[in-house]
């Protein structure tokens, strides 16, 4: 059975705290990571950019519209995510597109870092 | 971890606070008050689920309170004079509108950068009030003795508080003009703590990230906002490269010579796609052009793979739409990488008389013409570039290219 665990945190907060704390977060990351992958039991890892990177994809009248920003509604809940390797922005929406508008909205929000080969780079 | 939410928090909550009490001294004391009521309580009682509304009800309450005590009641407006929030903290948040906060920290930000305030004292102006930097770190970061800084921070919130009294709702034209206005301060601050003119280098490498911040938090309260994308990407970009700028001895390391691996690649990237997403909207301004040049800059894996055609395009849509001497300094360098020293100085000549005072006029002239082995016309811009007041790194800089010319 595999478990998605999603991660929730005042946006500017961890990057104001001090290196020491930042360290000491990131190290128990890292012993996860470690734990999970020498069983073979890590999927992707994902650190996201912030908001100020987000668009959203949604359906209005009937075509799809971006709309700048993070999805904010409160009555919707997340179903589910895609990691998806695209050249840019523009592809990323061209995707989120092709899903079906009909019954929810796409939020996209570009990674920082993860754990999966096609990221643009390592920390 | 709390001084982290505190730091966070603090532009919203003084921003609404300034907008209750109609004073940034009373928003500081009261944002200084409820802060170390949230050290005292959020430990026990954990952290409540909106810091920021918990922080404006509780510096309300608290200096609500103090005026009481001190019989200046009389000090409250109206509408505050029979406040009393309630406890519950989702009906509060609820209550805090977004569109009142957005007014709110634009006003804030928009009483520094006001038009009669010299632009050092703006920038200081908003490191005190929205950063929360002391009097002392400021005085420190410009090099000017805390005494005098004091003095010019509290002229400085004299003038900045008439700002204050205009509380009505801003049109949509005078809230793009204070975006626009606000959006060249948090730029300016930017530079600031990005130009190398001495003092504690690591004290300025935070101003630099203040503004960083400031350009972000415009883009939570903007968002889509096109030009306010393009200065948080410009910021990033310049950033990135914080670590590469500077020697071991402080000395200024030109682009070219730059260890390109020790740029910050999340930066960057961050920045080419906050870049990307303003240039969908199809309406470009100096900002997002800027950043655009940054992001090729920043695209290269050595300065030869730079696209400097590209950049020279980018260039010459920034000189239309803001022509300035600086900026068409700025292309005779991209043209002297396309076309050659020949004719980037060429470019120079009309420039002479506006920029004869401008270091980096001098100081880009000199490369030129050592490149083509114009010594002692070289020497001589050179010499006047170490006229202006470089800053020290700048200063070694144009020495040892000045001792390089004379040991040809």
């Amino acid at each position: 059975m595999l478990y998605a665990i999603l991660i929730y945190a005042e946006e500017g907060v961890f990057e104001r705290l001090e290196p020491e704390c930042q360290e000491e977060a990131l190290e128990k990351h890292q012993a996860i990571q470690a734990e999970y992958g020498a069983k073979g039991g890590l999927g992707a890892v994902a650190r996201l950019m912030g908001t100020a990177a987000a668009l959203t994809v949604r359906q209005q009248g009937g075509s799809p519209v971006v709309l700048d920003g993070p999805f904010a509604e409160t009555k919707e809940q997340l179903l589910g995510l895609y990691i998806l390797d695209c050249a840019d922005i523009e592809e990323a929406i061209a995707a989120a597109k092709k899903f079906p508008l009909e019954t929810a909205a796409y939020e996209i929000r570009p990674i920082r870092w993860s754990n999966h080969p096609g990221a643009s780079y390592d920390e | 971890m709390i001084g982290a939410q505190l730091a966070a928090a603090r532009p919203r909550v003084v921003a609404a606070l300034s907008r209750s009490f109609r004073s940034l001294d009373l928003a500081e004391d009261g944002f200084q008050e409820a802060s170390l009521r949230a050290l005292d309580r959020w430990p026990q009682q954990g952290t409540p689920r909106d810091p920021t509304a918990w922080l404006i009800r509780t510096g309300r309450n608290l200096t609500i309170d103090r005026l009481r005590k001190y019989g200046r009641e009389t000090e409250l407006p109206g509408d505050l004079a029979q406040w009393r929030a309630s406890d519950d903290e989702a009906r509060l948040a609820e209550a805090i509108d977004r569109g009142e906060m957005r007014d709110d920290v634009l006003r804030l930000l928009f009483l520094c950068c006001h038009d009669e305030l010299p632009p050092q004292d703006q920038l200081a102006l908003a490191l005190k009030v929205v950063a929360g930097f002391s009097v002392d770190e400021i005085a420190r970061a410009f090099l000017v003795r805390p005494k005098a800084m004091e003095q010019r921070i509290t002229r400085a919130k004299k003038k900045a508080a008439a700002t204050l009294k205009g509380l009505e709702t801003p049109s949509r034209t005078e809230r793009l003009e204070r975006l626009q206005a606000v959006s060249t301060m948090v730029y300016l601050l930017f530079n600031e703590g990005y130009a190398a003119r001495g003092g504690d280098r690591h004290l300025r490498l935070e101003v630099a990230e203040e503004a960083v911040r400031l350009a972000r938090l415009l883009v939570e309260l903007f968002p889509g906002q096109p030009e306010q994308l393009g200065l948080l990407a410009l910021c990033l970009l310049h950033h990135s490269r914080r670590q590469a700028r500077l020697d071991d001895q402080e000395h200024l390391i030109p682009l070219d010579q730059q260890d390109r691996f020790s740029w910050d690649r999340a930066m960057i990237d961050e920045g080419r796609i906050l870049i990307e997403k303003a240039l969908r909207k199809g309406s470009p301004g100096p900002f997002q052009i800027q950043a655009a040049i940054a992001a090729l800059h920043c695209a290269a894996e050595t300065t030869e793979e730079t696209d400097w055609l590209q950049i020279d395009l980018l260039y010459r849509a920034l000189e239309e739409m803001q022509p300035s001497p600086v900026v068409s300094l700025n292309r005779a360098v991209v043209v002297s990488k396309v076309e050659g020293p020949q004719a980037a100085l060429r470019l120079l000549d009309p420039l002479a008389g506006p920029l004869d005072h401008y270091l980096y006029y001098h100081s880009t002239r000199g490369a030129l013409l050592a490149d083509l082995a114009h010594e002692s016309e070289a020497a001589t811009a050179y010499r006047r570039a170490l006229e202006l007041g470089p800053s020290r790194p700048e200063r070694s800089y144009l020495e040892s290219r000045l001792r390089e010319l004379e040991d040809r």
